[in-house]
């Protein structure tokens, strides 16, 4: 399977060119580009690991793209998603969100069902990777 | 127009008999509103022989203090305060016998917090007066010392976003069809189908309540089965709007404790449950960190004629403050009502931290909005792939579109029409981000997605030429015009 987390999962994965024109876009717009990875793809899981500060004073996508070539390095392995955070009153949250990479495999999630009273339904979905430790998830 | 007329004061004012408005204290050319007044601007068409001036004063004395003759108790009250103030009126431009009246109305005359209250008042009694063809209610502008008084949405934009860890495109939902008949379990494979297939959403329509054919618990239970599965098979928060309007509040808070027993992320109710209900809902939905959708059933009786009733950037502006996450603020390009500056004012009440006055999108006032959450419009009705280009151009990224016909209508089927929405939203965000002229190339970008996307070729093959080009009704009075400097 393929998870459909960030803003552009529908497409072909973007290539390097069309990742710099889309940082480019967030740093003209004054937001500070941040890159995160995991190997626990739930939904839910809000924080993924930070791949060091967000970068706040960085005027050129070069300088981004090199700190994601040495996160997909030491990172390949995982998922590693670029987001854009946009600090203006009235919002001062994410703008733009979207995966740069991702494990070769993806083996997907186990939905479980715990039946309850009245046909009421428990559901709790669990990645398969997860079933192993942190950090031997999807192997290299 | 007779503006000359001037207010009788003293122990003449006081006589028993009846006295024109204007002469009441209703008219007050030389008023300055106050900061903390509700100011409203009203549509008005005298009867022939009236003065349009007299029915402004009448206006505001009608949706304020006064009764058709002079009372003596006025004197026990502090009445110059209380009365509302008329203190403009312009002709409307191109329109014969029209007016645009502006009452002001001091914030004591309100309760804190209530619309219900704050409806009564202004729509209350006045827009079945003898001496008027018809009345409008065009717009208002709120006092931060009144938006204060208010929750606000439940939710917000920024939180809602938050939660579905979904950020820098519009969301994608759709209506299940047929909106009547389908048995819950039927209306569930709707929701898997459209949710696995790249929705964020799926919505019941108005009128799915409990009826013969599916009881709201079975619906409910179908759904969220389809919601769960979705999100396992992408990876991805999925929600469905469970709509809990019913005959009750006490039916209400059942069927929405359910939803939120389930672990659904939202619910909806319709505009027909009235402003008090819808009020309750917002605190209910706040407490229980659930989303909350509006579907605006109804408002086109009162809101699409521009001779008569309320315009809907003032019922935009009442259900921000009521404290709705989601609201149907129409498409432009749809098959429903919908002129493009028009709708721009009303996605403007919707999203901005302070709406600027902007006459040719129908914004007669500026609105602080006092750091309330931000609502969600919802574009829905008749919308395809095809016009993905000028939907995000004309409604930006903070908006619901909801393809109903679009998804379930696909020649693939609904998993299908959910992808081809899916993949067409997202090469014209990518492309609109990369610098892109998107209303121009938007076909041609729609195109290019096409080749690697077989659902979104037939998507653009089979509604490539639907369009709903019909003249709206309720379209801006002023121009835009050119000014020097």
């Amino acid at each position: 399977m393929r998870i459909t987390q960030g803003t552009f999962s529908f497409l072909p994965d973007l290539s390097d060119e069309q990742i710099t024109r889309q940082v480019q876009y967030c740093l003209d717009n004054g937001w500070a580009v941040n890159l995160e990875h995991t190997d626990d793809p739930h939904p839910r899981n809000t924080y993924w690991e930070m791949w060091g500060q967000p970068m706040f004073d960085v005027a050129d996508a070069a300088g981004i793209m090199m700190e994601l070539a040495a996160c997909r390095k030491a990172y390949g392995d995982r998922y590693i998603r670029l987001s854009a955070f946009d600090s203006s009153h009235g919002w001062e949250s994410v703008k733009l969100s979207f995966l740069v990479n991702r494990p070769r495999d993806e083996p997907g999630f186990r939905l479980r069902r715990q039946e309850g009273p009245g046909r009421n339904m428990r559901y709790t979905t669990e990645p398969y990777a997860t079933d192993k430790p942190e950090g031997e998830r999807y192997g290299v | 127009m007779d503006s000359a007329t001037q207010t009788v004061t003293g122990k003449d004012r006081y006589k028993s008999g009846v006295m024109q408005y204007k002469q009441m204290g209703y008219w007050e050319p030389d008023y300055e509103p106050k900061d903390t007044d509700l100011v409203a601007c009203f549509r008005i068409t005298p009867q022939d022989g009236v003065d349009p001036i007299e029915a402004a004063a009448a206006v505001a004395g009608e949706s304020s203090t006064a009764t058709w003759t002079v009372v003596w108790t006025d004197r026990l009250t502090a009445a110059e305060k209380y009365r509302a103030k008329a203190y403009r009126v312009d002709q409307v431009p191109n329109a014969e016998g029209q007016y645009f009246a502006y009452i002001a109305y001091d914030l004591d005359l309100f309760e804190p917090g209530s619309i219900a209250n704050l409806t009564a008042s202004i729509i209350g009694n006045v827009f079945g007066f003898k001496p008027l063809k018809g009345l409008r209610l065009e717009d208002m502008r709120l006092p931060t010392a009144y938006v204060k008084t208010f929750q606000g949405p439940a939710t917000g934009i920024v939180v809602e976003r938050e939660r579905l860890d979904k950020f820098g495109r519009p969301l994608l939902g759709a209506t299940v069809k047929p909106k009547l008949g389908l048995s819950g379990r039927n209306y569930g494979r709707v929701v898997y189908e459209a949710l696995k297939g790249g929705l964020d959403f799926t919505k019941d329509d108005e009128n799915i309540n409990s009826q013969p054919f599916m009881d709201w618990r079975e619906r409910f239970l179908y759904c969220m089965e389809a919601v769960n599965k979705a999100q396992a098979a992408t990876g991805e928060i999925k929600g469905t709007y469970l709509n809990v309007t019913a005959a009750t509040m006490e039916d209400m808070y059942e069927r929405a404790e359910f939803a939120a027993e389930l672990g659904s992320t939202i619910v909806m109710i319709d505009l027909v449950i009235g402003w008090t209900a819808m009020q309750s809902m917002a605190k209910w939905a706040r407490r229980n960190n659930m989303i909350l959708h509006l579907h605006r059933a109804g408002h086109s009786t009162y809101t699409r004629q521009k001779s008569h009733g309320v315009s809907f950037r003032v019922i935009a502006k009442w259900a921000r403050l009521a404290g709705v996450d989601h609201i149907h603020a129409g498409t432009v390009v749809g098959k429903l009502e919908g002129d493009p500056a028009t709708t721009r004012g009303y996605y403007d009440i919707c999203r901005n931290d302070f709406t600027e006055k902007r006459l040719e999108n129908g914004i007669f006032f500026d609105q602080p909005w006092a750091s309330l959450n931000k609502m969600m419009p919802v574009a829905s009705g008749g919308i395809h792939a095809g016009q993905m280009h000028q939907l995000i151009d004309l409604l930006g990224e903070d908006v619901v579109l909801q393809f109903g016909g679009g998804t379930i209508g696909h020649p693939m089927g609904i998993a299908a029409g959910a992808t081809a929405n899916r993949v067409a939203l997202e090469c014209m965000i990518l492309a609109r981000n990369e610098g892109r002229d998107i209303v121009r190339q938007g076909p041609e970008i729609l195109n290019e997605a096409a080749k690697s996307c077989a659902p979104l070729k037939a998507a653009l093959d089979t509604w490539k030429d639907v369009t709903f080009n019909y003249t709206s009704t309720d379209s801006p009075d002023y121009a835009v015009t050119a000014t020097a400097a």
